[in-house]
């Protein structure tokens, strides 16, 4: 059963790293999802997979009885997906403004932030110079 | 681009029934699969349909305050469901209370049960006030 | 007592939603920020005093019994860094009400800058590395927020650079949890320093490391993973990038001494020399970064690069000193580079830009935002007798005592080139004429002055009192560095000498 895990983080995690290699920023969200998923599936795999038993204590009994699945990696993958969707959606707003902003989704002609070098120039005169220069 | 007139009339029922669902799936939360979280994703769903079906601004005034406000009750009722543990000496933060008082029928009553109101409403607040932001978002790209 | 544990989270928290119940509504909502940090600042002081024994203080949260529930575990390290968020955030707090804090405030400045101030106090709180993740996310969520608070082109820019490589590193750091799990069955940072060495596959958790070190290093903007601070931090308004440059990356930073002192402590043959090629690495390309700006905001994002590399010697080189080192360091740090930061706003007040082409003659006009600028700039360059000669000193000191000289040297090297950086700012700001064709000042009221001015001279104050009276300081620093290489002491505290142990794993 594991290697059915195994096998879906490593094709999800692919998928996502191919999508991270996009310049569009719908698919490098996409990709960020693909990868939220895989690493959710680790985690579930990383707590063992085996017993089917849905991890409920049973009326009348005070503790989880031995069958049970590990509850914990599924408060983990709960509190992940929950965290997900939330980093998610507001990445989506940030995309969606930007596209109103800029008119293109694509990373690369967007550089208003590190805009690039324009040419030397050559640096002015020092005001003593320039001055000196203008008297003579 | 308009909805449908069929989704337009059942606006109300897609709004209230999963609500009501969501109410219940609260309060079995007390022992069984439910609680705050769950239901306040079912109840934000309705609103979400709703948003859908009549647009944001009706959705808006079905919450009647904006998103952001039950998302700080949310908070705040949570944050307070922790503080009765603190009368009693030596226990910590969060540490849950319960009563069952008989009323005609055993009523489960707890501090956790309110925690989960808490979450409930912070859950609403929060999913709500994202699809709302995306769907004004989508609406103004298309006017302008 | 019990509260007082849980108060740095629980008075952020309470303001975060009392300021989102007053959206729009900024003269309701200011009173309750400023009262909210200073009560932050209280609670922690407070907390500072009940540890300052070395004592270890923990609360289980709900009562679950440590390593099932979530542990807030406050030590002398962690009280150190709560003092100092609640003296960040009282600082930019008043200084949030200089210019343009109307425009900010109804944009909901407010409730996000407490939720960010409550992630970072539940991350120096917790006890959990799951909780740490989660305090991570509401620190981050809160900052993107933050970023892009205006929506002017430059930060939707700025926010999605910010965002996308934040949203990788954090993924980074929920996988490397999950293995962790996988690996040791347990989350509690405790319970992990008890396991972690009897683990069998020593390999894979060193790889699980590695990853945590990639998951943090994003965040602390270690060298090669630093891009994101540099393309976000200038566009942001100026309250926002001082809370920022304050705090963010020292998280970072603390996760990373809080991890590698107790989880990784027995790999630290393994891991040391990989912090000291990436903390000297680090020390150099920022200050070369910085070297090549010429807008105050560009260079003083740089300039954090280069000092974490500074901090990450401490858990490079292991010692109580180099620890010791590492948290004087972070203090001077923090209050310093915030205070540049705000200075960066008050110069850009006085003049009307950033860029220091475009402006000059400061010291002519405005002399004694002149020597407020000198206190905390030459102290980031180390020159005695303020903060951050000391901070070097004993990094330095530490280096040639571990005889790392090479590193006590680069270190030095790099002190040379910040006191350029710091003095390019001087002489272009302040004594080079200004230009004809320059901006023209911004206009602002008596109060936005007052706001603007108060925190600069505060913590200008702090900075030369750390540097004269660093007795105190040093010591408080160096108890805290060997209570945090006292694993066993901090197991004892939070698992109790009768800790209810989960189930052994077999791999």
């Amino acid at each position: 059963m594991s290697t059915v895990f195994i096998v879906m983080v490593g094709t999800l995690t692919a998928a996502s790293i191919y999508m991270f290699l996009a310049r569009d920023l719908p698919r490098v969200l996409i990709g960020f999802v693909l990868l939220g998923t895989a690493t959710n599936l680790a985690i579930f795999a990383a707590g063992r997979v085996g017993s089917m038993m849905p991890p409920l204590v049973e009326p009348g009994a005070r503790i989880l009885s031995a069958e049970a699945a590990n509850p914990l990696p599924q408060a983990l993958i709960l509190t992940a997906i929950v965290i997900g969707f939330g980093l998610t959606a507001f990445a989506l707003m940030l995309v969606v403004k930007a596209y109103g902003a800029f008119a293109t989704i694509s990373i690369e002609e967007v550089d208003e932030a590190e805009p690039r070098p324009v040419e030397p120039q050559p640096e002015p005169l020092a005001p003593a110079f320039r001055q000196k220069q203008e008297a003579a | 681009m308009n909805p449908p007139l069929i989704l337009r009339t059942s606006a109300p029922l897609l709004l209230w029934l999963p609500i009501f669902v969501s109410l219940y799936v609260l309060v079995r939360g007390h022992n069984d699969p439910g609680g705050g979280f769950i239901g306040g994703l079912l109840a934000a769903g309705g609103i979400l349909f709703f948003s859908i079906a009549r647009g944001p601004d009706a959705a808006r005034r079905v919450l009647r305050l904006s998103p952001v406000s039950w998302c700080a009750i949310g908070v705040l009722v949570a944050l307070a469901s922790g503080l009765p543990a603190l009368l009693a000496p030596g226990q910590a933060y969060l540490t849950h209370l319960w009563w069952f008082p008989n009323v005609g029928v055993t009523l489960p009553l707890s501090t956790a049960l309110v925690f989960d109101v808490g979450v409930y409403f912070t859950v609403i607040g929060t999913v709500s006030a994202l699809f709302l932001a995306l769907v004004e978002l989508d609406k103004s790209g298309e006017s302008a | 007592m019990a509260l007082l544990l849980v108060a740095p989270i629980l008075i952020p928290l309470l303001a975060a939603a009392l300021t989102a119940l007053f959206w729009h509504r900024p003269e309701v909502q200011r009173p309750i920020g400023l009262a909210a940090s200073a009560a932050l600042l209280g609670a922690a002081l407070m907390l500072l005093a009940r540890t300052s024994d070395g004592a270890i203080l923990v609360t289980q949260m709900g009562n679950w019994a440590a390593p099932f529930g979530i542990s807030i575990v406050i030590d002398l390290f962690s009280a150190i860094m709560l003092v100092i968020t609640g003296l960040m955030a009282l600082a930019v707090s008043i200084y949030a009400l200089g210019p343009a804090s109307i425009e900010r405030d109804r944009a909901g400045f407010q409730p996000l800058f407490h939720s960010l101030i409550l992630g970072v106090c539940g991350s120096f709180s917790t006890g959990d590395i799951f909780n740490l993740y989660v305090w991570f996310e509401v620190m981050l969520i809160a900052s993107f927020g933050l970023l892009v608070l205006e929506r002017t082109r430059e930060q939707l820019d700025g926010g999605i650079r910010y965002v996308v490589l934040n949203l990788i590193g954090t993924t980074m750091f929920l996988l490397a949890v999950g293995l962790l799990y996988g690996l040791t069955g347990t989350l509690n940072f405790a319970d992990l320093a008890r396991i972690a060495p009897k683990v069998e596959n020593q390999g894979a958790l060193a790889a699980v490391g590695m990853l945590l070190l990639v998951a943090f290093g994003a965040k602390a903007a270690l060298f090669p993973l630093f891009n994101w601070l540099p393309a976000a931090y200038h566009t942001a308004s100026m309250p926002v990038a001082a809370i920022f440059a304050a705090l963010l990356t020292k998280v970072g930073v603390y996760a990373i001494i809080r991890v590698f002192t107790l989880v990784f402590a027995h790999e630290a043959g393994f891991f040391g020399p990989v912090f000291l090629a990436v903390a000297v690495a680090t020390m150099v390309t920022g200050v070369l970064g910085a070297a090549m700006h010429y807008d105050i905001r560009k260079i003083l994002s740089f300039h954090i690069i280069s000092q974490i590399g500074y901090m990450l010697v401490g858990v490079a080189l292991m010692t109580p000193l180099a620890i010791a080192g590492s948290i004087l360091y972070i203090v001077h740090h923090i209050i310093v580079k915030a205070n540049l930061f705000l200075l960066a706003g008050a110069i850009r007040q006085e003049t009307g830009s950033f860029a220091l082409k475009r402006i000059g003659g400061l010291w002519a006009i405005k002399p004694l935002l002149g020597v407020m600028f000198l206190i905390p700039a030459l102290s980031l360059a180390g020159i005695p007798p303020l903060s951050g000669f000391w901070g070097k000193l004993v990094v330095i000191r530490s280096g040639l005592e571990a005889e790392a000289y090479w590193l006590a040297g680069i270190a030095l090297a790099v002190g040379v080139l910040t006191l350029y950086s710091m003095i390019k700012i001087w002489n272009e700001a302040f004594w080079k004429a200004l230009p004809e064709d320059g901006p023209s000042p911004l206009p602002w009221n008596a109060r936005e002055r007052l706001a603007t001015y108060a925190p600069i001279i505060a913590l200008g104050g702090l900075t030369i009192t750390i540097g004269l009276l660093t007795e105190p300081f040093a010591a408080i620093s160096i108890e805290a560095a060997e209570s945090l290489l006292d694993r066993q002491a901090y197991i004892a505290a939070v698992l109790g000498p009768d800790a209810p142990r989960l189930a052994e794993i077999k791999p």
